[in-house]
């Protein structure tokens, strides 16, 4: 299972990639192996304003369907459209096949999230 | 002789003795005392079968049925012609009995019919998906206007034209008067959409917007300026679609709204009464997962050959059906078939044929009777095969109607005596100069 140092994760064990004040956000290679395969995954619109906790995404898997809350508030600037035809990408890349892209309005917010040695733990403990 | 309920005494005391009870009584134990009825019903005592079937008959023939008198009555539903083989084939008990598809190892022809009529609505509505149907096309208006909910979490109104049938808009109301939500209508000005009405009521709050084409008036309207704020405002564009007119007017896929939805009962299906009939929903593939209702889909069997089954059923009842819009699963199966087998009988050609009928004939019918003294136009706005007269009594106008062998007219405003009249391709020249004649003779 593979954890990336440069990232941010939450508990709900999504990355979070952090650029001045833009944030990608995408799930962990932990998340995708408990989801198993995805078949289906249902984005926010661009201009989009989120809280944080709304839930803005909906990831289908041949398990089951899963919300996804918003970590952060801000503003949707990207939605990565590929996953619409090939959600299997967040199978097999899943540091890559990000979700969403947003523009934080309370830089804040980020102080909550784990580092990767912090999410590591987490994972252990989880499994 | 048999009584009404063919049993012995000897046969019922064994009933009871084998579940348990003494009486009959004792079976309706669940029902508080005072809703009892306490007495038998008031019924003659036995009568024979042959008697029976007589008595009914009398009652039967105090209708008056579409086919026994002339028929000018639209308004949502229409009296149009059914080809013969539309009920030869839907009484074949594969169809007429078929229960809900569940398992396609044995519904092969079921799925099949269904997976068609899909096609075919989608073909016809221009949109990219169609479900397997609803039931009736109020309800599929309610659907669309739950979904528009459901795609817009931060939004809390919902916009229905004041045009659009004043029984869809009931039933939407009904549907949502114990949520959350609010409706807004929009007014109508001169019988169509108030455009300046609608730019001041549409904004972000707005989850979707309903209109009717052609209107409830039967009257055409330009929705291009409507859509487009609606989609300005992520709201849903909703467009209620006679599907008998998409062979001549504008498509709701050539509007590019998001959802379309309908009535398709004059699509080989009786008026019944009023129901059932047969409701229609087509979508974007944008938002085929959030669309109610059954989808069959076409894949592979094991040895590679082609079969149907259900499909994207998390949204309407598996792992998804508690973040759905509506678990709604039925679907009109029998009605949908008569559709389908109507829309492959007719074709392309011949769905455009009979709206051009249709169309030709209202006109026609039209120029005539504004033509008689008493009878005046009430707009002069473009209509499709429904249109409004304007008469001294509109009361004294049906009487006379009725007595004539013609049905009263749909009474569209009572105070200031506006009528409608629907012209559908099953009205001869005969007919139309009949009701001409006789309007000449009342007014």
């Amino acid at each position: 299972m593979k954890v990336l140092e440069n990232l941010l994760y939450t508990q709900e064990h999504e990355w979070l990639k952090v650029e001045g004040n833009t944030v990608t956000f995408g799930i962990t290679d932990y998340a995708q192996h408990m989801l198993g395969g995805i078949v289906y995954v249902e984005l926010p619109e661009e201009d989009d304003e989120l809280d944080a906790g709304d839930q803005f995404a909906v990831i289908e898997s041949v398990k089951a369907a899963t919300d996804i809350m918003s970590p952060v508030s801000g503003k949707v600037i990207a939605v990565n459209e590929d996953l619409d035809d090939e959600p299997e990408t967040m199978n097999e890349k899943p540091y890559e096949a990000w979700m969403v892209k947003i523009e934080l309005s309370d830089a804040s917010e980020l102080e909550s999230f784990l580092d990767a040695k912090a999410y590591e733990e987490l994972c252990t403990k989880e499994a | 002789m048999f009584p009404y309920i063919p049993i012995s005494k000897q046969d019922e005391e064994k009933m009871l003795q084998t579940i348990g009870v003494d009486t009959v009584d004792e079976l309706f134990t669940d029902i508080p005392d005072h809703l009892k009825l306490k007495r038998p019903l008031d019924l003659p005592k036995q009568k024979s079968e042959i008697e029976i079937r007589r008595i009914i008959q009398k009652f039967a023939e105090k209708n008056t049925a579409a086919c026994d008198k002339l028929c000018f009555l639209g308004g949502g539903v229409y009296d149009s012609y059914i080809p013969s083989i539309v009920p030869y084939i839907t009484s074949r008990s594969e169809f007429a009995t078929a229960y809900t598809p569940y398992q396609p190892e044995i519904s092969q022809g079921t799925l099949h019919g269904i997976f068609e009529f899909q096609t075919l609505v989608a073909n016809l509505t221009d949109m990219h998906c169609s479900n397997a149907s609803l039931y009736d096309g109020p309800t599929a208006a309610t659907e669309a206007a739950l979904m528009s909910f459901d795609n817009k979490k931060k939004g809390d109104t919902f916009l229905i034209s004041s045009t659009v049938n004043m029984v869809t808009r009931q039933i939407i109301e009904t549907y949502l008067k114990y949520r959350d939500f609010k409706l807004v209508v929009i007014d109508e000005k001169d019988y169509v959409t108030d455009v300046e009405d609608f730019k001041a009521k549409i904004g972000k709050h707005v989850v979707g917007v309903l209109v009717q084409s052609p209107n409830h008036y039967g009257l055409i309207e330009n929705y291009t300026e409507i859509f487009a704020g609606a989609k300005e405002n992520k709201a849903l564009s909703i467009m209620y679609a006679d599907p008998s007119s998409l062979g001549i007017l504008k498509t709701p896929g050539e509007y590019e709204v998001d959802i379309a939805i309908g009535e398709m009962q004059q699509f080989g299906n009786a008026m019944h009464f009023g129901g059932p009939h047969l409701g229609f929903m087509a979508v974007t593939k944008k938002l085929m997962r959030k669309m109610p209702g059954r989808i069959v889909g076409q894949g592979l069997d094991h040895d590679g050959k082609r079969a149907f089954v259900l499909t994207l059923q998390a949204r309407e009842q598996h792992i998804r059906r508690d973040k759905a819009s509506s678990n709604i699963c039925s679907n009109q199966a029998l009605n949908a078939m008569g559709a389908t087998i109507y829309m492959s009988l007719m074709g392309k050609q011949g769905i455009r044929d009979v709206a051009i009928n249709a169309t030709n004939k209202a006109h026609y019918l039209y120029e005539k009777l504004v033509a008689i003294d008493g009878v005046e136009a009430v707009t002069t706005k473009p209509f499709y095969r429904e249109f409004m007269i304007q008469v001294k009594d509109h009361v004294a106008v049906n009487n006379k109607l009725s007595e004539a062998g013609i049905l009263p007219l749909l009474v569209v405003d009572a105070e200031k005596n506006i009528l409608q009249v629907a012209v559908t391709e099953n009205r001869t020249k005969e007919d139309l100069d009949y009701l001409a004649k006789t309007m000449e003779v009342i007014s």
